[in-house]
């Protein structure tokens, strides 16, 4: 028993073969899901994994490294704009490739907002990033030779490849490109996020002073974090186009920034699996309130709104008794569960749970 | 020139209500560090409120009335109810509850005062005025604008330089603990701070609901513009609210003008732009930054 025990430790010892081991056990999960749910959830399961990779690069951003940006769907545009342009004219070319040059691009524009955005503190970078989110849509209406204008661009579906023969539901195809995504960017920014840069990432929020004391560069630890968490916008973004299967400035309005924001608070800022409970959260809570709404009859101007006012209601109660979002809950089921195994006297009181990432400014 | 002095006075009146939108935020984050962006909403709402009076009948100096005090009264509420729990959480939990509210409040208003798009009243006549033999692009309901907007910055302006009560709310956003142990029930100044600042917004909304109709995101640009130009100005200055609002006038409407409509965001991403990489704070604020 002991030496079982030892090597299933042994086995969990390094962080990197540990997170493979979950990314592994989770890509396997979903593929299997995917596989057993109908073409409508495999749909819903694709746009979770696509927010769960925007909210996971914001959750670096805000979380860990203390910068608020509510634009995050501008970046997000930035990739499916790029993916729209790659396939415009039915070009083919392979998923994965056309994935690459997205998050690419969107790094490489993050790179000059990045710089932009170190000289900027709370409440002005969100300003700036909130601005941006409403601007940059609107060079898409204006240059509408290249990007289409408000219809937009049209982007054609990937199709499964020959293997896995003929009759192989598309929208499952796009699932697993999605949840693969996902889960290859979880383990990179969780492998990152405990290295020395993840770290860095943390010293510059806490406190910048101490952090530059301690040798760090503060102004290029924030423009990587910038950069980073800007290329998971544009995979995102890329996925995005593949899923809606236009892009348009519609699909980037402001809500899409400020859902972004608000799946990362709810899910538990600054952690990959807040990210994904937020993500989660954001698909299926609409889905529910407007099935709920529907079922039962009410004059059309009330059903229409009822899943919205659900929604901003859920917000502000979770704010109120859920102020550390999902994650922060269930780590401190699981704190209260722990102590009283173990018999501490006080378990689950205050200021016993360990909170792994505490939000800046706490 | 003339089509540049027509574009100015365009953006003066609009400035003014983005410098209203934009006192209302300032205000408010002096009071609470909280960027309320439920304040779209709540201008929204209180503007409902008024018509739903007006069309019951009343003048419409009374449905005036009831959107600057129903505005007054739900500022408090909000405070008290909802942001006084969640002060000590993470900063960002108060953005997502106002961020939750602000929808709320725009789901709420469509059932409670229908769906349709509303066009609502302006208190003076919305044609140009003229001047000699020629008509110019101002007419009394923009000059009204203006002097509403203006007193209110007065009134504003004496109740926080000259009052007791004005001494007292700056003392409680300045060091609410110190505040607290001089006597002051800051709790209270702080309600009184969104309460006033919520006025300000509801005025916005009045003021502006005739030019842009009413739907339930009717405020959401002015809110965004409002922001912006609280952000030039620097958050912490309420002269640089109005400055900032103002600028933002200005701005798009040249921008708009000059370059068309659709590039007016985008000129107010440059101008916001420009202004934080000269000055990162802001035009007015007084906070020197941390030089590392």
């Amino acid at each position: 028993m002991v030496a079982v025990r030892s090597r299933a430790d042994r086995l969990v010892a390094s962080t990197l073969r540990r997170h493979l081991l979950i990314a592994l056990g989770a890509a396997v999960v979903l593929l299997l899901l995917s596989a057993q749910i109908g073409a409508y959830d495999d749909y819903n399961l694709t746009a979770v994994a696509i927010f769960a990779v925007a909210a996971a690069g914001l959750t670096l951003l805000t979380g860990l490294n203390g910068q608020l940006s509510l634009g995050h769907g501008a970046l997000m545009a930035i990739g499916a704009y790029t993916t729209s342009l790659l396939l415009k004219d039915h070009r083919q070319l392979p998923v994965i490739v056309v994935l690459l040059i997205s998050v690419v691009s969107a790094g490489v524009i993050g790179i000059a907002f990045g710089y932009a955005a170190a000289r900027l503190r709370g409440p002005y970078l969100a300003g700036a990033t909130l601005t941006l989110a409403v601007a940059l849509p609107q060079v898409a209406t204006r240059y509408k030779s290249i990007f289409g204008g408000e219809s937009g661009l049209t982007v054609p579906p990937s199709a499964p490849p020959d293997w896995l023969g003929a009759d192989f539901p598309p929208e499952r195809w796009l699932a697993w490109i999605a949840v693969a995504a996902a889960v290859v960017t979880m383990l990179l920014l969780a492998n990152l996020l405990r290295s020395a840069p993840g770290r860095a990432f943390k010293a510059v929020r806490d406190n910048e002073a101490a952090a530059a004391l301690a040798g760090i560069d503060v102004a290029r630890t924030q423009v990587l974090a910038f950069v980073i968490s800007a290329a998971c916008a544009g995979l995102a973004g890329a996925l995005f186009a593949y899923w809606s299967g236009i892009t348009s400035p519609a699909g980037f309005s402001l809500s899409l920034s400020l859902q972004l924001i608000t799946a990362i608070v709810i899910g538990g800022l600054g952690s990959l699996a807040g990210a994904v409970w937020g993500s989660i959260v954001l698909v299926f809570v609409p889905l529910l309130t407007s099935g709920l709404a529907s079922s039962v009859h009410l004059p059309s101007a009330v059903a229409d709104n009822l899943p919205l006012a659900i929604y901003g209601g859920i917000l502000v109660i979770a704010m109120l008794v859920a102020p550390h979002g999902i994650q922060g809950a269930l780590r401190r089921i699981l704190a209260i569960g722990r102590a009283r195994r173990e018999h501490t006297p006080g378990g689950g009181q205050k200021g016993v749970v360990d909170w792994d990432d505490p939000a800046p400014g706490t | 020139m003339s089509r540049f002095f027509v574009l100015s006075l365009t953006g003066l009146t609009q400035g003014a209500i983005y410098a209203a939108m934009a006192l209302a935020l300032v205000m408010i984050w002096r009071a609470t560090k909280v960027i309320n962006f439920a304040q779209a909403a709540m201008a929204m709402f209180t503007t409902y409120l008024a018509l739903f009076a007006i069309d019951h009948g009343a003048p419409y100096w009374v449905g005036f009335l009831v959107a600057l005090l129903s505005g007054l009264l739900l500022g408090a509420i909000i405070e008290r109810v909802l942001v006084r729990p969640v002060e000590s959480a993470p900063p960002l939990n108060v953005v997502i509850l106002t961020l939750g509210l602000l929808l709320f409040l725009e789901a709420l208003a469509p059932m409670a005062f229908g769906g349709q798009i509303r066009s609502f009243p302006p208190a003076f006549s919305i044609v140009g005025l003229h001047l000699g033999n020629s008509q110019v692009a101002f007419s009394p309901f923009d000059a009204f604008t203006l002097g509403a907007v203006l007193a209110v910055m007065v009134l504003l302006l004496v109740l926080f330089q000259k009052t007791n009560l004005g001494l007292r709310m700056r003392a409680s956003a300045f060091n609410p603990e110190v505040s607290g142990l001089l006597g002051i029930r800051v709790g209270r100044m702080l309600t009184l701070g969104w309460a006033l600042a919520s006025l300000v917004g509801a005025l916005a909304g009045v003021l502006i609901a005739p030019s842009l109709l009413l739907y339930p995101t009717f405020m959401d640009d002015v809110l965004v513009f409002g922001f912006t130009g609280a952000v030039i100005g620097g958050l912490d200055s309420a002269v640089g609210a109005v400055v900032g609002g103002l600028l933002m006038g200005f701005a798009l409407s040249y921008v708009g003008g000059y370059f068309g409509s659709d590039l007016e965001t985008v000129g107010a991403l440059v101008i916001l732009i420009a202004v934080l990489m000269v000055r990162p704070r802001g035009l007015f604020s007084l906070q020197r930054l941390r030089q590392v």
